[in-house]
């Protein structure tokens, strides 16, 4: 589909940005690329208006949305999704995985496998939520990425200060207490990474600190996909809507995988040479598939 | 062909992978800053802008 218009929306390139150029490339397409700052979009007006490529929205065939930053990305995708514009990933899936109490909320509806959660939004009733799961627990901010502003509370002096701090210091967001049981996983967790309807590859996150985030020095390994593992990753993707999804699992020790949590914009760099999986590819060839099914549907509907 | 410019931060010579894109992020090899490439030519190198509470993925 050489004539195909695509966009790549990004605050900056990225190796995985880089990596997906490249796999466009391979195709013989050359996205446009469009910096989430460079937007000024008339809202009243429509799909029309030009983006600051100097096209038309509307010509777009599939944008697919790279935004590190993930307020702008999600107001993108709300944007072009209303104009009729598809989107990688949707901006329904990314409004659910942007939020870990959406995202809690979803998979329990789908009854997927997770720690045990609950939320409370003042000091006294969330330290009861904390001590109601049993320490340690962990606090986690309900919107951010990278393992930022993660607590394991250990007792209930810890748990009072953490929660007065944030309070304190925090902007309103901070002030949902949205507390975790502590899983008490081996040294690793994992990461998969579902695209579509195919669970593609799963990485072990390794790390002697209880955060196994890559971006936090967790290291990557080869995780095999089992068809247990596909199935519950499959399941997952599905409650939070679909699409590009990477999905964080603990292996606790009892009660076999659980859910932690969901990654829309994920990041894939460390994951490929140890899987194999050329997961640029496999994204690339998913925004072309639904580009593809946006315009046979259009062209239904104008029959 | 590969670019050459310096460092903002530190003045550092860097040299610039040939693959190089605009708007890519690249750390300076002495300071460890993070830069990003503003313009391929002639090569222009500023900090990157700071993280953000919303950046993730």
């Amino acid at each position: 589909m050489p004539d195909l218009r695509i966009a790549l929306l990004i605050t900056h390139i990225r190796p995985e940005e880089k990596l997906l150029i490249e796999a466009f490339q391979s195709r013989g397409i050359e996205p446009h690329i469009i910096l989430d700052r460079s937007v000024n979009i008339d809202l009243t007006a429509g799909a029309e208006q030009l983006a600051p490529s100097g096209i038309p929205w509307s010509a777009y065939a599939v944008v697919l949305e790279r935004c590190v930053s993930t307020s702008r990305g999600m107001y993108l995708q709300a944007i072009l999704n209303s104009w009729g514009i598809p989107t990688v990933n949707s901006y329904a899936t990314a409004a659910v995985c942007a939020d870990k109490l959406l995202t809690t909320l979803a998979l329990a509806q789908a009854g997927v496998p997770q720690p045990n959660t609950r939320v409370a939004f003042d000091e006294e009733s969330a330290v009861e939520a904390i001590e109601g799961l049993g320490y340690p627990a962990v606090l986690k901010p309900v919107t951010g990425s990278w393992g930022r502003l993660l607590a394991r509370v250990n007792d209930r002096t810890a748990a009072e200060a953490i929660i007065e701090h944030r309070l304190t210091l925090g902007s309103y967001t901070h002030h949902t207490f949205y507390a975790q049981e502590y899983v008490q996983k081996p040294d690793r967790d994992i990461r998969a990474f579902v695209v579509g309807n195919q669970t593609i590859c799963a990485i072990y996150r390794t790390s002697e600190h209880w955060i196994t985030n890559t971006a936090r020095g967790g290291t990557a390994s080869n995780c095999p996909v089992t068809p247990e593992l596909n199935a519950l990753c499959l399941r997952a993707a599905n409650a939070v809507g679909g699409g590009v999804l990477a999905l964080d699992l603990f292996e606790d020790p009892d009660r076999g995988l659980l859910l932690n949590e969901i990654n829309h914009t994920m990041e894939f760099r460390n994951s490929s040479k140890p899987t194999g999986v050329d997961i640029a590819a496999h994204v690339v060839g998913y925004a072309l598939e639904t580009a593809r099914h946006a315009e046979a549907e259009t062209r239904v509907a104008a029959l | 062909m590969t670019h050459i410019s310096t460092c903002p931060d530190c003045c550092a010579e860097i040299h610039l992978p040939a693959d190089t894109m605009l708007h890519e992020l690249l750390p300076c090899p002495d300071c460890g800053a993070e830069l990003e490439v503003l313009n391929l030519n002639p090569v222009e190198l500023d900090l990157a802008p700071e993280m953000q509470e919303d950046w993730g993925e």
